[in-house]
């Protein structure tokens, strides 16, 4: 058995006070191993996008511990957490946020950039990661004259371009057609998916979930199942 | 640190409308500051024409004047105990004082009159055309080829005029470093026709200029001077208490200072609203590069470095117009008066700082305020 990725622990995060709070999260527990595309599945409301953004060190729980390769992330001072997401963790947000001002190879690069990489390597760094998405001739365009489903590839090859461990996808397919988003996850599953490799997936779209190794659902900040899914 | 810095810029640089509308904002707040302060600066140095013309390093006056314009007369006996004083290496008169002269085509023009020390011609001029001890020479002026000269007829060695009923002949044209304030030629002669030829009070030494033997005796010298009942500033001090005398009593300064600070207000309004602007359309992406591992410090230092870069370069072309204006004016303009001086670009410089301060301070907040989650939740 791979070893663990991501290890929540009775996680409960709750938003404002009194009669006014609201749980979103209620004593979650979750494992995901290397290896494993893991997805998170539920109606809107049920505290998917919380619980992604718990793990990965962008939303600080009430309660609980969460362990990311090892590291218990809440623990981390402010710089050193920040560290960690930029060298262990790539981002794939749902609506991109691809900076529509630079290049398509310079949005690509900016993990490098950030990783205080020289700014011709990184660029250099991030043709070569669009190479592999399949948008070598777009690289000098910028983000706005790709299609949806070109800018998604844009922002998968930005998350991959620092080579993460660990690949949060926030609603991938979110706005792309069904075969498009099909294409997409399927692609990140062929590229990205090794031994030493963790894909966490929130989504709605039962059209992707055939890619899922696993698939947990939640439901009122709560994880009320999983089912694994042939790898 | 290179990469963020670049990043920034080429952010602040590619978003070319905003970017227009920042440097514009700054540069015609600049550009007015700077104009306004060299208009001031010039005015003030004009005021203090005879001071720095003649270059005396101390003058002895009546405690009452407050410009070089209103001299109060005094008497000889102020002359004698002023170089008697231990530290006076010598002590000469000047009389200053306005007349009417009568010019070849039958014109009335008024003239601003300096009789220097017959003795010594102490701080007379440099000569153009002409030698200065013309001046010795009967009935001789020497003009002040300065703005207003051209109010004289444009006159040469022969030309001549006359003043209060006597005849007045230009032996030499002499250039000065500074034009006067109120628009009215200069003629220097010696000082004893100049009291001949003008009417005056019983005393007619309108300041003493005195040469130390060293600056250290300045001092001493002041306070003797003080105890005669009179008062010795120096060259600097008594610019100072003309631009003070301008400043305070005329209302020039509070115009002045308003215009900046409007200037100020335009600059400020339209840079800081056009930077916020930006910084909201790309707050979500600075939330997102805060997701994704950029520290707080490095996201501000964004911000700040496109403050300060958009602030200097509107700064740069501020000065620069500013610069191609003043020439072109002075090219037109004998008259005009702007000068623009290091403290004018200081103060410049200061407030653009204080600009892109503002301005930043408002985008800072907003970004460090924004939560990754926030990004995540769309």
């Amino acid at each position: 058995m791979s070893e663990v990725a991501v290890k929540a622990n009775d996680v409960s995060k709750w938003f404002g006070e009194g009669e006014a709070r609201t749980d979103a999260l209620k004593k979650v527990c979750l494992e995901a191993r290397f290896g494993e595309m893991v997805y998170i599945v539920g109606p809107s409301g049920s505290g998917k996008t919380t619980l992604l953004s718990v793990i990965s060190g962008i939303l600080r729980p009430n309660s609980g511990d969460v362990y990311c390769v090892k590291t218990n992330l809440w623990q981390l001072q402010a710089d050193a957490l920040a560290d960690f997401r930029l060298h262990r963790i790539g981002f794939v947000f749902q609506d991109y946020h691809l900076f529509p001002r630079l290049t398509t190879a310079e949005n690509v690069a900016i993990p490098l950039i950030l990783q205080k990489r020289n700014w011709d390597e990184a660029v250099e760094e991030g043709k070569k990661v669009l190479n592999i998405v399949g948008l070598k001739n777009r690289a000098d365009l910028p983000p706005v004259k790709l299609s949806g489903g070109e800018q998604q590839r844009v922002a998968i090859a930005r998350a991959l371009v620092s080579q993460p461990q660990i690949l949060i996808m926030d609603e991938p397919t979110a706005s792309l057609d069904g075969d498009t988003g099909r294409a997409i996850v399927s692609f990140v599953k062929e590229q990205f998916l090794n031994p030493e490799h963790c894909i966490l997936i929130v989504t709605h779209d039962s059209r992707i979930y055939e890619y899922a190794t696993r698939i947990m659902q939640m439901e009122d900040g709560k994880l009320i199942g999983e089912t694994e899914r042939p790898r | 640190m290179k990469g963020i810095l670049k990043l920034a810029y080429k952010l602040l640089i590619n978003d070319r409308a905003k970017f227009t509308a920042l440097l514009v904002g700054i540069t015609f707040a600049v550009l007015l500051m700077v104009m306004m302060t060299s208009i001031f600066a010039g005015v003030l140095n004009r005021s203090s024409s005879t001071v720095i013309n003649i270059g005396a390093k101390l003058w002895v006056m009546d405690p009452a004047v407050q410009t070089v314009a209103n001299t109060i007369g005094m008497p000889d006996y102020v002359l004698d105990a002023v170089r008697s004083m231990p530290g006076v290496k010598y002590a000469v008169p000047l009389f200053s004082g306005g007349a009417l002269v009568k010019l070849e085509d039958g014109t009335y023009q008024a003239v601003s009159v300096i009789g220097l020390d017959d003795t010594t011609l102490y701080g007379r001029p440099v000569m153009e055309q002409g030698q200065i001890s013309d001046i010795f020479a009967e009935n001789s002026f020497i003009a002040v080829d300065d703005s207003e000269f051209a109010k004289l007829g444009n006159p040469h060695v022969g030309t001549t005029f006359e003043l209060n009923d006597h005849r007045g002949v230009v032996v030499g044209v002499a250039k000065v470093s500074t034009s006067t304030l109120f628009g009215v030629p200069t003629l220097y002669t010696t000082y004893n026709r100049a009291i001949q030829y003008i009417p005056n009070p019983r005393y007619t030494i309108s300041y003493i200029l005195v040469q130390p033997k060293s600056a250290g005796d300045i001092p001493a010298i002041q306070r003797e001077v003080n105890r005669l009942g009179y008062m010795a500033l120096t060259r600097e001090q008594f610019e100072s208490r003309i631009a003070w005398f301008y400043v305070k009593q005329t209302g020039l300064g509070i115009n002045l200072m308003l215009m900046t600070l409007i200037s100020f207000i335009v600059g400020l309004s339209i840079s800081g609203q056009t930077f916020y602007t930006f910084i909201l359309e790309n707050l979500e992406k600075f939330g997102a590069l805060k997701a994704i591992g950029t520290r707080s410090r490095e996201l501000v230092l964004m911000i700040l470095f496109q403050a300060t870069f958009t602030a200097l370069t509107g700064y740069g072309l501020g000065v620069g117009f500013c610069t191609l204006i003043t020439t072109l004016a002075k090219m037109r303009l004998p008259d005009y008066a702007a000068r623009i001086t290091y403290t004018n670009l200081g103060i410049a410089l200061v407030m653009v700082i204080v600009i892109a301060a503002m301005s930043s301070y408002v985008g800072v907040r907003k970004v460090l305020r924004i939560e990754p989650f926030d990004i995540f939740r769309g």
